[in-house]
């Protein structure tokens, strides 16, 4: 029963860990910051699972604290952000000034804390879409 | 100075009284937290809400509605359902190889504009039938549904009946008697 | 637990457990598969909403099954709870935000009835 058992968790871990290296390329990709709270969100069950099939491996109850901390921490950062990129609907160039916060032309190779910075912006003065240092 | 500070008091009391579902609901998930019951959890966790709920007071909503056991055991048992099932065509949808399918954007129209069962039956739906709720207006009981595979269902008509009845669920489980005769839906 | 017939009930749960891991492992897979590969905001968002969840709450039931004490299911069962109220409001939020910004591309959208007005009262896009 062990040795199935074992297989189960590791063929488990295996599935899930493939799901977290997905979601950090969606996090690195982009293209929007939206993508990147998503896969957040994504990573953060990840981690969320990789715990709870460790704890069942090891039938081991103190970790799962862990689990109930994490299981919010990925809302909070999800809601951050949407608060974050989202602008006033009724804003008259809201369209434009979306295109060129939206990343599509530059590289997006890390996921720099400036890309918010800049988002906010081009909100503010959305007469001068590129200001590249 | 002593009036409206006894008033503020009277409030926040009255508010107490009312609102002891929340402050239940809120002991039960701390005791849950420290994961057994006990004197000093139980007793902690009622402070807390108690506090909690005075210094963050929210509308009440008993008096617009009401709780059926029958019809949330039906609602649970087929959103359960719905639940794997749903979750289970999205995987298949995409792990399978070949074209992805096409989305699309539906209004659906919902019998009742209410707050509450707009926002209920919103959270619920993008959770099961394949549908996303991008945009909701209250003023109007709109839902602007996303949904990932349009072919999979027969057209926007089918999304729409499908969101509908799940709202139908919602209505009978927690909608005052006035509310479902308005919507027809008596019986 | 009570141990009426340890042998065969502790063997049982433990092959319920396997079942839920593997199946929860293979929806938050497919998750992050879909998360990968579907080509617009709205199509990725669905897949952290529905496999996503689906898959965590059968992991978590798979826990419970192995650790079987009341004190760590009283607590998984507040993770799955906080997983069913907060993943939809996230979703919503996010695509929402996405649709406001124009991240979305309106035109692989067939039908689209959204409502372009943004005012409250507007005409409505309806079919």
């Amino acid at each position: 029963m062990e040795t199935v058992m074992l297989v189960v968790v590791a063929v488990a871990a295996v599935l899930v860990a493939v799901a977290a290296l997905l979601a950090l390329v969606r996090i690195e990709r982009g293209p929007s910051m939206l993508d990147r709270a998503l896969g957040l969100d994504l990573l953060a069950a990840a981690l969320v699972g990789v715990i709870a099939i460790e704890a069942a491996w090891l039938r081991r109850t103190e970790t799962i604290p862990i689990l109930v901390a994490l299981s919010l921490v990925g809302f909070v950062g999800s809601v951050a952000i949407s608060r974050f990129a989202a602008r006033e609907p009724a804003a008259p160039d809201a369209r434009d000034d979306a295109d060129v916060g939206d990343g599509e032309e530059r590289p997006v190779a890390v996921l720099r804390v400036e890309d918010a910075g800049e988002d906010d912006g081009t909100e503010e003065s959305p007469e001068t879409p590129e200001e590249r240092p | 100075m002593s009036a409206p500070s006894t008033g503020a008091l009277r409030r926040a009391a009255g508010r107490f009284v009312w609102q002891w579902p929340a402050v239940a609901a809120l002991t039960v998930v701390w005791v849950l937290l420290w994961g057994d019951v006990s004197w000093a959890n139980v007793l902690g966790g009622a402070a807390l809400a108690a506090l909690v709920v005075v210094a963050f007071p929210l509308p009440r909503i008993e008096d617009r509605a009401t709780f059926r056991v029958l019809p949330f055991l039906g609602l649970l048992r087929r959103f359960v359902a719905d639940l794997v099932v749903a979750s289970f065509q999205v995987a298949w949808v995409a792990v399978r190889p070949g074209p992805l399918p096409r989305g699309a954007v539906v209004e659906v129209q919902l019998r009742n504009p209410d707050d509450l069962f707009l926002t209920v039956t919103a959270v619920l739906s993008t959770l099961v039938p394949g549908s996303l709720v991008v945009e909701a207006r209250p003023d109007t009981g709109r839902l602007y549904v996303h949904v990932l595979d349009i072919a999979h269902f027969d057209g926007p008509e089918a999304v729409r009946a499908d969101i509908r009845g799940l709202e139908e669920r919602v209505l009978r489980t927690l909608a005052p008697s006035e509310v479902l005769e308005r919507c027809g839906l008596e019986g | 637990m009570t141990e009426i017939e340890p042998g065969f009930w502790t063997a049982l749960a433990d092959v319920v457990a396997a079942l839920c891991l593997l199946a929860g492992a293979f929806l938050t897979f497919a998750a992050g598969v879909g998360a990968l590969r579907f080509g617009s905001l709205l199509a990725r968002m669905h897949s952290v909403t529905k496999p996503q969840v689906l898959g965590l709450v059968l992991l978590l039931i798979g826990l419970a099954l192995r650790v079987r004490s009341w004190s760590a299911v009283a607590m998984l069962a507040l993770v799955v709870v906080f997983q069913l109220a907060t993943a939809p409001v996230a979703a919503h939020l996010l695509s929402r935000a996405g649709f406001r910004t124009g991240k979305v591309d309106e035109s692989e959208l067939v039908p689209n009835q959204m409502d372009p007005s943004d005012e409250p009262d507007g005409p409505h896009g309806g079919a």
